[in-house]
């Protein structure tokens, strides 16, 4: 249902209420701002001294490092959480009663544990040693690989039925069936979510602070804490920079799953892609303890009964 | 020496600690998102703008920045006198309101379009329609989406244990710094999570099924 | 969609520019040149590096081996353990205190690598051996005894208060009942002054210069730990805040090593002892201590090793 389908086209006594409301509702969103502008600017955080730092190459350079150690992490843990995933599902999917409730249990334990936790845990040697840039990858891994298993599944019970009968009929195997027919369209019909989910992983490599892992944010401390100029500490600034880089980044892989999304909806496979503008709703990760409910539940069961008008409709 | 029954009131204290900041900031995710998602169906520009910004900027922001922002931007700049409590409610609070106000909005797509056409038919305005035609049936498929935010958003409190908050994780780094051993500090916090994540499942099935009717 | 895919070139444009001039902004430290703690005097200090340096360890043979020694450090501490984030530079007294015993270890300062440490996270990364060293305000206590072995005390600290310049009511730990005090989480201060013979109300962060940006910003009325970290900050932030009372703890600074290894224990004890008394301690004290206010005193008699 598309905004326009809640209110009529408006008429003249409509019409000047909504000017009304857009004069009050832009005075009180710029005043927001305006207020927030002038009590930066009382307390001088618009001091160009204060904002000069970044101009030396020696913090451009920290903060290059930094970038490249974050990226380095959630490259890593993208693409193992992703083949985790497929693993997982498949042990999900399985015919064999054990393997399929192993499965069960580790997706819902690791959902359920605070990712921060995990990887703390991981990093204090619960489960052997590791190196502060292990433990992030493996924790971001671990974590997301669980959740990206239930995104699968979800496309994988989303695929028409009759996809696998058929190729049952043609007398694959069921490994062939998952490979050659199932996969392939799950994957491309949750590519969105899945990269939404990616976001997830991208931002949580933030979490590496707490394991002295030297990424983007641990190096927003540092130099928030000791580069003071002129006695005040640049945290205004620091956090205006760094956050500008995250969004920036995540906008980038966001943007890359609305165009994944566009792309498929003009391809005529008749699979439905999952729409990227929804909220990955894994990060959020799905209930435990539930296994019908899944991540992508959401979307899941808009493309599984397609009872609910799309937006595109 | 036993950790759990040695430190009782500790643990005691973080799982309350834990429990508080979860409900204090699922109600402000909560009362936001509903607020946030009307605007951005609504028909005026500037708050539909805003609900977009809103939406963008803080699901794509860290929860520990947005941490760093609340403890040490929003009192310097702003408001100087704020209980850390009331921050990390805040921080917490204000990111899942995002996707509380997404999963609603994707909720109220999933109204048949004949409701609100029908609704505008026999002339009820925006909020009319909203308020008594939309999101009661878009209440139905939004319960899923938001048991999984809030069981994120407990798991995120854990965040707040670095900041100035009693809660389940600050407790563990008290306790391995007292010189407990720190697997068995994390059985008994992973626990704990559990039963809080548990919890809330349980608490949305049953919501879940009270809803329940068939179309 | 329009404002989405502009913010996104934006960004990229943003990233790029970031890249490319990375290496063409202004050189020198960023922020206060003045201001920040004043290493001058720490640029002449040299340590002769032992050529033959043999030890029967086994995590003296890995740093060997790989050619540089890990010493866990702080890097937000003035004048103990900091870090220029300009130009990555590390100085202060622990700083130099690692230099010794590394020199004496057969490693030039080039062969160290410094990781941060925070001090929440001290003993598991000595214990896990993601450093060789820990040097860094680590106090000698029994429940740490059980994870690490120590060497030292290499130098006496005491917890103290630090308050803003125009502070009137807090003079002494018997004075800040009802105040707000901020240390960092699980800290040996924090814990005694919440006694309810002190009843302050605590502020837990995970480091200490938050602890100190929250003073500054009016959000906290005192920062409490040892003295000698809070004299950094003091001198940092000259003219704001002062460090007030006695000091009402006593904190014995070691060095913090892996467990059982008795080798390595000694070898660092004896270079803390030839380096203090050929004079370097108290050099190197001057260059960086000093400058900050904290008064001279002889190092201290070692506990550990016995």
């Amino acid at each position: 249902m598309s905004a326009s389908v809640l209110f009529d086209a408006p008429g003249p006594k409509a019409r000047v209420r909504n000017i009304i409301y857009t004069v009050v509702g832009s005075a009180a969103l710029l005043g927001g701002i305006a207020w927030v502008i002038l009590r930066l600017n009382e307390k001088g955080e618009f001091d160009p001294a204060l904002w000069d730092i970044f101009n030396y190459a020696g913090i451009r350079q920290n903060i290059l490092e930094a970038l490249l150690a974050t990226l380095k992490v959630f490259a890593l843990a993208g693409v193992f959480s992703l083949v985790f995933a497929v693993v997982l599902c498949v042990a999900r999917l399985s015919d064999h009663r054990p393997v399929r409730w192993f499965a069960v249990v580790f997706i819902d334990l690791f959902r359920s544990i605070p990712l921060l936790i995990t990887i703390f845990a991981l990093w204090v040697g619960i489960l052997g040693t590791m190196s502060p840039f292990w433990a992030l990858v493996v924790g971001l891994t671990i974590y997301n690989g669980c959740v990206q298993a239930e995104v699968l599944r979800a496309g994988v019970n989303a695929v028409p039925k009759g996809q696998k009968e058929a190729a049952y009929a043609i007398g694959l195997r069921k490994s062939q069936v998952l490979t050659l027919v199932l996969f392939p369209q799950a994957i491309r019909s949750m590519l969105p979510t899945i990269i939404s989910q990616l976001v997830v992983t991208l931002k949580d490599t933030s979490l590496g602070f707490m394991i002295l892992y030297p990424e983007l944010l641990h190096s927003a401390r540092l130099i928030a804490n000791n580069t003071p100029v002129n006695g005040v500490y640049p945290f205004v600034q620091t956090v205006a920079v760094f956050g500008a880089i995250y969004i920036g980044l995540c906008l980038v892989l966001s943007w890359l799953a609305t165009w994944i999304e566009k792309r498929g909806r003009k391809a005529k496979t008749g699979i439905k892609v999952a729409h990227a503008e929804e909220p990955a709703a894994s990060d959020v990760a799905p209930a435990p303890g539930a296994p019908v409910v899944s991540a992508a539940d959401p979307r899941g069961e808009t493309i599984v009964t397609d009872k609910a008008p799309g937006k595109d409709n | 020496m036993n950790v759990l029954l040695d430190n009782l009131s500790l643990f005691r204290e973080g799982f309350i600690g834990t429990l508080e900041l979860t409900g204090a900031s699922a109600l402000v995710a909560m009362v936001l998102g509903v607020i946030i998602a009307g605007f951005r169906v609504s028909p005026v520009p500037p708050l539909r703008i805003f609900g977009t910004l809103w939406v963008t900027l803080l699901r794509n922001t860290p929860l520990t920045l947005l941490f760093l922002v609340a403890f040490f931007v929003v009192p310097k700049v702003l408001f100087p006198d704020l209980d850390s409590f009331l921050l990390a409610v805040a921080a917490c609070g204000f990111y899942t309101s995002a996707f509380v106000a997404e999963a609603v909005r994707s909720g109220i797509n999933t109204v048949p379009l004949g409701q609100a056409e029908a609704a505008r038919s026999i002339g009820m305005t925006f909020t009319q329609t909203m308020r008594l035609i939309v999101l009661p049936q878009a209440t139905r498929t939004v319960v899923p989406p938001l048991s999984s935010i809030f069981i994120a958003l407990t798991k995120n409190t854990a965040i707040a244990g670095a900041f100035n908050n009693v809660d389940l994780f600050n407790v563990s780094k008290t306790l391995s710094n007292d010189g407990y051993d720190i697997a068995v500090i994390f059985i008994w916090i992973t626990l704990a999570y559990l039963i809080v994540t548990y919890a809330i499942n349980g608490l949305f099935r049953l919501l879940e099924h009270r809803l329940e009717v068939a179309r | 969609m329009k404002l989405r895919k502009s913010a996104a070139t934006a960004a990229v444009v943003a990233a790029l520019a970031l890249t490319a001039t990375a290496c063409g902004g202004k050189q020198g430290a960023a922020g206060d040149g003045g201001k920040g703690p004043d290493t001058s005097g720490t640029k002449a200090l040299k340590y002769e590096v032992k050529k033959d340096a043999k030890v029967d360890s086994p995590v003296f043979e890995a740093a060997k081996k790989r050619g540089k020694l890990i010493i866990g450090a702080k890097a937000d501490q003035p004048y103990l353990g900091f870090e220029d984030q300009s130009t990555k530079e590390r100085s202060g007294f622990d700083i130099e205190i690692a230099k010794m015993i590394a020199a004496d270890l057969g490693f030039s300062p080039k062969q160290i690598e410094w990781k941060t440490v925070d001090s929440g996270a001290r003993e598991t990364a000595v214990s896990k051996g993601d450093v060789d060293l820990m040097i860094g305000t680590y106090t000698i206590n029994d429940e740490r005894k059980k994870q690490v072995d120590f060497v030292g005390p290499y130098f006496h600290a005491g917890a103290s208060l630090l308050v803003r310049k125009d502070e009137k009511d807090i003079k002494g730990p018997e004075t800040v009942r009802g105040k707000k005090v901020c240390s960092i989480v699980g800290s040996t201060p924090l814990q005694n002054i919440k006694k309810p013979k002190y009843g302050a109300k605590v502020t837990e962060l995970s480091k200490y210069s938050e602890c100190v940006a929250q003073l500054l910003n009016n959000q906290i009325d005192a920062v409490t730990t040892d003295d000698a970290i809070l004299m950094g900050y003091a001198a940092q932030n000259e003219g704001k805040l002062k460090v007030v009372g006695k000091p009402f703890s006593d904190e014995p600074y070691g060095v913090g090593l892996k467990k059982g290894d008795k080798a390595l224990q000694k070898a660092v004890a004896d270079a803390i002892t030839a380096h203090t008394d050929n004079g370097d301690y108290k050099k190197a004290f001057d260059a960086t201590l000093g400058k900050s206010g904290s008064e001279y005193k002889d190092p201290p008699a070692f506990t550990d090793p016995k």
